[in-house]
């Protein structure tokens, strides 16, 4: 039982990350009809926020070290605590969700220069000429990244109080020994925050019923006197901005490096498939089953029978699912039929 | 009388091994004339022609073929482990046992179309990768990479008594060792090979009916073709060569990776078909040649050379250059591929082809001459036309 909620739990907060990623694809592929291969990029770029907010703040001057009294030692202290003592190094400490302030508004103006500047011209282009372009923006933004950045991973941790593990399994009544980490869980329940909030966004709100009549039949919406464009292109900025989020809050459980937007990018784009092109619902649902399904199969007693099945499961789901089912798991008829 | 034009066949076979049996001299001009890059030139060619072969003309767009060029990896250096240390079976048993894995693979991801196709091939690539690192390991030999030791059996080359050599044997065509410019004329003659296949594939009725099936797929089907025979043909083809430029590499370096599966390097075959010109008979090698040029002098840069080159500049001109442009040298390689590509995609789709067309076009109408456009001609036919003439074409080829 403790086994299998670890697992559980383990495949929900990997699923979270999945399913934040292919609901940003989902949203650009259901509105604008773009296939953006950048869209794991901007995930990348996301965490970047996070580690240059973090850099930012722990600026550092070299001051004379008063603990040590042998010899002149000298050690590196942030301004921040230099300035405001107590204070800044507990703002040093929140770096990561301070960053989410900064990420929302900068990766809603890179989601909307980036639709103004490139994916305009696209709309009418072929998906495979879309994938390309989008391919090398991809590849563009994070050699870009790694310019500034370097090749390594870069740990940013997250606040102390959240570093150590929650004791699950006292709180339900079950063995002492199962612990999971708190930001793990804080991240599942940030990024079921934020698919709810982008659901309840597009179902209770006027603007949300304008886009999604505007996914129905774009036409009929555009002849009634409605800038549907506009909204579109507000919908990829939003669609920039989950996966900007969900980058940054993901850093502490991965340190970012350059390369890691790609590495998602692969098993978003299997999730948006399996969940069915276009479809919401079908995204957030695959990407959490798939994390669920990875995380299962990584337990040895599975890795003894299969062995090599943990690395394999979502591309053998994947090619299973579009075999038996042609649409993915949810995908609406008439959608990326050609 | 032979007409001597570019619709003859036997003419543009001769053109093209000429140019390329003479590579190593024309291109010394450039500084690409040694045996490493022309290796290079012509074993990419073979897997950016293949690979033109599915994505130009059905337009089918794979994201998987390194899968292939993988398997022809592994397939060779087994060969040379276990038969011989000649290339001829190693190269044979890479090109036919990528095409065993083709079928298998086209198979089932031929089942869909469109981005469903990308990314079950997609899907399939990353298995084979992730397999080759991890449970595969006695086969693939994991992260080392599979090499040749000096306990192989090699059972062929005891049966005829080759004599052994010390430390580790090295590729050779009966005798002849497979280094430096031996390497690359025999790499040159598959090539002109393969350039022939894929000609005859491109001018006849089979690569006019994968054509009609880029324009309309619905049509070819509705007038009774089963259209998915030609397609796994047109993939099994693609991927025998992409297991033929896969042995290749093996035979001018006898060791074989995972890394060469992985899905960038399936990124980099469609990159270089794309900045060609796909669909067109020459655009890949024009692609090719391009990318592992620049990539082979911009990888090598460093600041040095860079400040030597802006000297004629000013010197707050020369540092702000030099600062501007090193990231794009070097390690930085790929960001100026990236944006090479990006700016391929948005200006010229065509690719160099395109560019080359525009041109010819444009000096032809200043000169006063006539223009026969191909686009119009031959080739490329558009959406509506295109469906009813090649299925009366392929019909009466099915009447007689």
């Amino acid at each position: 039982m403790d086994v299998f909620l670890i697992q559980l739990l383990n495949g929900l907060d990997k699923g979270g990350a999945y399913a934040l990623i292919a609901l940003g694809l989902t949203l650009a592929f259901g509105t604008l009809g773009i296939v953006n291969f950048a869209h794991g990029a901007l995930f990348m770029l996301g965490a970047f926020c996070a580690v240059t907010v973090q850099q930012i703040l722990t600026m550092s001057v070299k001051v004379r070290d008063e603990s040590i009294t042998f010899f002149e030692a000298y050690k590196e202290q942030p301004y921040l605590e230099i300035w405001w003592g107590d204070t800044g190094t507990a703002i040093i400490d929140y770096a990561v969700p301070i960053s989410i302030l900064f990420v929302i508004p900068i990766m809603l103006l890179i989601g909307l220069a980036l639709e103004r500047g490139l994916i305009k011209h696209f709309y009418k282009r072929s998906h495979a000429e879309q994938i390309l372009v989008t391919f090398g923006l991809a590849i563009v933004l994070q050699e870009i990244i790694r310019a500034f950045f370097g090749a390594n991973p870069i740990p940013t941790p997250a606040p102390d109080i959240v570093a150590g593990s929650a004791a699950i399994g006292s709180f339900l009544g079950l063995s002492d020994n199962l612990v999971y980490p708190w930001w793990r869980l804080i991240y599942l329940a940030f990024s079921s925050l934020v698919i709810f909030g982008v659901f309840a966004f597009l179902k209770f709100t006027t603007f949300g019923m304008v886009v999604r009549a505007g996914m129905a039949d774009r036409e009929t919406v555009g002849l009634l006197g409605i800038n549907v464009q506009r909204k579109f292109t507000i919908v990829f900025g939003l669609a920039a901005v989950v996966a900007g989020v969900a980058g940054a809050m993901y850093a502490p459980i991965l340190p970012p490096d350059y390369h890691m937007g790609m590495d998602f990018l692969v098993l978003s784009f299997v999730v948006v498939v399996v969940g069915g092109m276009g479809s919401l619902g079908g995204a957030v649902t695959a990407g959490f089953l798939l994390g669920i399904l990875q995380s299962f199969a990584s337990m040895n007693e599975f890795k003894a029978i299969f062995p090599g099945i943990d690395q394999i499961i979502i591309y053998l789901v994947a090619v299973i699912v579009l075999l038996v089912r042609p649409r993915g798991l949810m995908g609406r008829e008439g959608v990326m039929e050609d | 009388m032979m007409k001597l034009t570019l619709k003859n066949n036997l003419f543009v076979m001769l053109i093209f091994s000429v140019v390329v049996l003479t590579a190593p001299i024309w291109l010394s001009p450039i500084g690409a004339n040694y045996p490493d890059l022309l290796q290079k030139f012509a074993i990419f060619g073979i897997f950016a022609i293949g690979f033109n072969i599915l994505f130009g003309l059905t337009g089918y767009l794979s994201f998987g073929h390194a899968t292939f060029l993988g398997i022809g990896s592994y397939s060779a250096v087994w060969c040379f482990k276990l038969f011989s240390m000649n290339v001829l079976p190693g190269i044979v048993m890479g090109t036919v046992i990528a095409g065993i894995f083709a079928f298998l693979i086209g198979y089932v991801s031929l089942r869909r179309s469109g981005i469903y196709f990308s990314i079950l091939t997609l899907a399939f690539a990353q298995m084979s990768y992730s397999l080759a690192y991890s449970v595969l390991t006695p086969i693939t030999n994991g992260e080392t990479g599979l090499q040749l030791s000096s306990e192989d059996p090699r059972y062929l080359d005891a049966l005829f008594s080759v004599e052994v050599t010390e430390g580790l044997p090295s590729t050779n065509l009966f005798g002849q060792l497979m280094s430096g410019y031996p390497g690359f004329y025999f790499c040159a003659t598959l090539l002109i090979i393969g350039f022939y296949i894929s000609l005859k594939i491109f001018r006849s009725p089979f690569g006019l009916k994968l054509r009609a099936i880029k324009s309309n797929q619905t049509r070819m089907r509705y007038t009774g073709f089963n259209t998915r025979p030609y397609l796994l043909t047109a993939f099994i083809i693609s991927g025998m060569y992409a297991g033929l430029a896969g042995s290749l590499m093996a035979v001018t370096d006898p060791l074989a990776g995972a890394e060469r599966m992985q899905w960038t390097a399936s990124g980099e075959v469609v990159l270089m078909t794309i900045l060609g010109g796909s669909g067109t008979l020459l655009g890949p090698l024009f692609g090719v040649t391009i990318i592992k040029y620049f990539e082979n002098i911009f990888s090598a840069m460093n600041t040095s050379t860079l400040n030597e080159f802006f000297s004629f500049l000013p010197e707050f001109l020369q540092s702000i250059m030099v600062s501007i442009s090193q990231h794009f040298v070097g390690e930085g390689w790929h960001l100026t591929l990236g944006a090479l590509f990006m700016l391929v995609v948005i200006f010229l789709p065509g690719g160099v082809m395109e560019g080359v067309t525009l041109i010819n076009k444009h000096v032809r109408l200043k000169l006063g001459l006539r223009y026969d456009d191909p686009s119009v001609a031959q080739s490329e036919p558009s959406g509506i036309e295109a469906a009813p003439a090649s299925l009366t074409d392929s019909q009466k080829e099915e009447k007689k």
